[in-house]
């Protein structure tokens, strides 16, 4: 079943907007951040007029209903990934925030130096500057699972990398820039199997794939709202149970702790123990409204709509004579397509497009070592979601046609 | 057309007029923008009296920062050192004659940036050069 992304678009305000005078707003920017349906920004907006308190302290009505709806949005969230239990889910600023959060409270509680973590080429800062963080601090070992020319992760270098037994795993489900789909559950048994833990990057696979936790056995999983038509400032990260309980804290305030004493304190019980202070609360309630939006429509059919988009893209843009795309053939991609243009700056493509309303990305997209490896300083990236359109492929083509000329 | 490509730009990044290197030299300094992989060098002659009397650029990256360059460096010959370390961030935009956003702005900075720090013999170009 093919998506009706007209019809959706008429969800999203923005795209009422005509950023540039008389031409329609073409947004191919959506693994950057997504645009938010009108559900979302009405919930967040209900919530601040009527419902508005701090949460889980009060015993105030408003904060018994504020209490709850958070509570209610988290409960989504963790059914939205399949989670068996929404203790299971930590609401953090974002997916960086999610990773960072493993890294220090997991990562310095439990590894030591000569320790090995294993992450890939293609891993976004986020997902990549923690542990060398992590590594600076507790002397832990860093290695990388190479990634062939048309972007794929080597699974034979992968399975060599586990003979050396590392203690985790930690690796993108879906590359910002290349668009690959890894093979997550593979890679995650394999990892289990040489006694690792597992960490996945899901800021791109949670908006765009059916993702569900318990199939894939994984041990963490971090992703962010923003990037699944929900609101900044607020993210997730899934842990099993046990891992989570016997974890230490991760920030301290209010909020995360059972009792306190002036030389003491005993934690919360999950998922409390790694919230510390008054969370996003409005945010989590527009996270909530965004999974409800996503799961209306159902992730296998925004999966379909996108693949079909990304697959008429990839047909088009090689009509461009001068345009490369990196990465692999549609099949094995998510709505992602990274590429350069033969002799204009990806900055200088991104520029001109804006002219005509399109909204690309240009620059190394917090892939820096990803676009070294392809030994180019950057690329210009479209990419789409639920809401994109054939037509708007067609926009970009014909804008780098525009930007040819211009140049030639 | 967009302004912001205004034709001199494009003009100047596919044909360059002050593109080189010169050996010998009395200044020369390299740096680059690693946000977008700009890279630009420069290597100036100075007379007795402290004037510029010859100056190339070479590097790689957008056209802003390529025609910024070759026309800055243009711009540079013939006039007094003290009178090169004066010039500003607005100097170059009239040269450009657009207005930039403060990501392009990056772009067409660089290679003042770059002749500040060397003229100064600076290790670094830092962005309080060109303020």
């Amino acid at each position: 079943m093919s998506l009706d992304s007209l019809r959706l678009r008429q969800d999203f305000p923005i795209f009422e907007r005509q950023v540039k005078p008389g031409m329609p707003l073409v947004y191919l920017d959506s693994t950057a951040t997504t645009q938010k349906p009108l559900t979302v920004l009405q919930a967040m907006e209900e919530y601040y007029r009527r419902f508005n308190a701090n949460v889980h302290r009060g015993v105030h009505t408003l904060a018994e209903e504020a209490t709850a709806l958070y509570e209610a949005a988290r409960q989504k969230v963790a059914a939205f990934i399949h989670a068996s239990d929404a203790h299971q889910v930590i609401f953090t600023r974002n997916a960086s925030e999610s990773i960072n959060l493993v890294a220090y409270a997991w990562g310095r509680a439990s590894l030591k130096a000569g320790d090995l973590i294993v992450l890939t080429e293609m891993e976004h800062h986020s997902n990549l500057v923690p542990w060398q963080m992590l590594s600076a601090a507790l002397g832990v070992d860093l290695e990388f699972v190479p990634i062939s020319e048309d972007g794929l992760l080597d699974l034979d270098a992968y399975r060599l990398l586990l003979d050396r037994r590392p203690r985790l795993v930690a690796f993108t489900h879906m590359s910002n820039v290349l668009g690959t789909i890894n093979p997550a559950a593979e890679m995650i048994r394999l990892a289990h199997a040489a006694g690792a833990l597992t960490l996945v990057d899901a800021a791109q696979s949670v908006p765009h794939l059916p993702v569900d936790v318990q199939a894939l056995d994984v041990d963490f999983l971090a992703f962010s709202a923003h990037k699944m038509l929900g609101p900044t400032g607020i993210g997730a990260l899934y842990g099993k149970r046990s891992l989570l309980e016997a974890m230490p804290p991760f920030l301290g305030g209010g909020d995360m702790i059972k009792t306190v004493h002036l030389r003491e304190f005993t934690p919360a019980d999950l998922p409390q123990k790694f919230e510390a202070g008054t969370p996003a609360i409005a945010e989590a309630v527009g996270f909530g409204a965004a999974v409800d939006y996503l799961d209306a429509i159902g992730m296998q059919a925004v999966a379909d709509h996108e693949q079909e988009i990304i697959t008429y893209a990839l047909e088009r843009l090689e009509e461009v004579r001068g345009v490369k795309v990196f990465g692999p053939p549609a099949s094995q991609r998510g709505g992602v397509a990274s590429f350069i243009l033969e002799g204009v700056h990806p900055h200088d493509v991104a520029q001109i497009l804006d002219t005509f309303g399109i909204a690309v990305r240009a620059g190394h997209h917090c892939a820096q070592p990803l676009h070294e490896k392809f030994g180019i300083p950057a690329t210009t990236r479209a990419s789409f979601y639920l809401y994109s359109l054939k037509e708007e492929v067609d926009a970009l083509v014909e804008g780098l046609y525009r930007v040819k000329k211009i140049f030639a | 057309m967009d302004d912001l490509y205004r034709e001199i730009i494009i003009e100047r990044y596919k044909t360059p007029q002050y593109r080189g290197h010169l050996d010998p030299h009395d200044i020369h300094f390299e740096d680059d923008n690693p946000l977008c992989g700009d890279h630009i060098e420069v290597t100036l002659r100075v007379d007795s009296d402290g004037r510029v009397s010859d100056a190339r650029f070479d590097g790689k990256g957008c056209a802003i920062s390529q025609a910024s360059a070759d026309l800055l460096i243009e711009s540079i010959i013939g006039k007094p050192l003290e009178e090169v370390k004066q010039l500003s961030k607005q100097d170059v935009l009239d040269l450009l004659g657009i207005e930039l956003g403060p990501v392009r702005l990056k772009c067409a900075l660089l290679s003042l940036k770059v002749l500040k720090a060397g003229i100064y013999g600076l290790g670094e170009a830092s962005d309080e050069l060109v303020e």
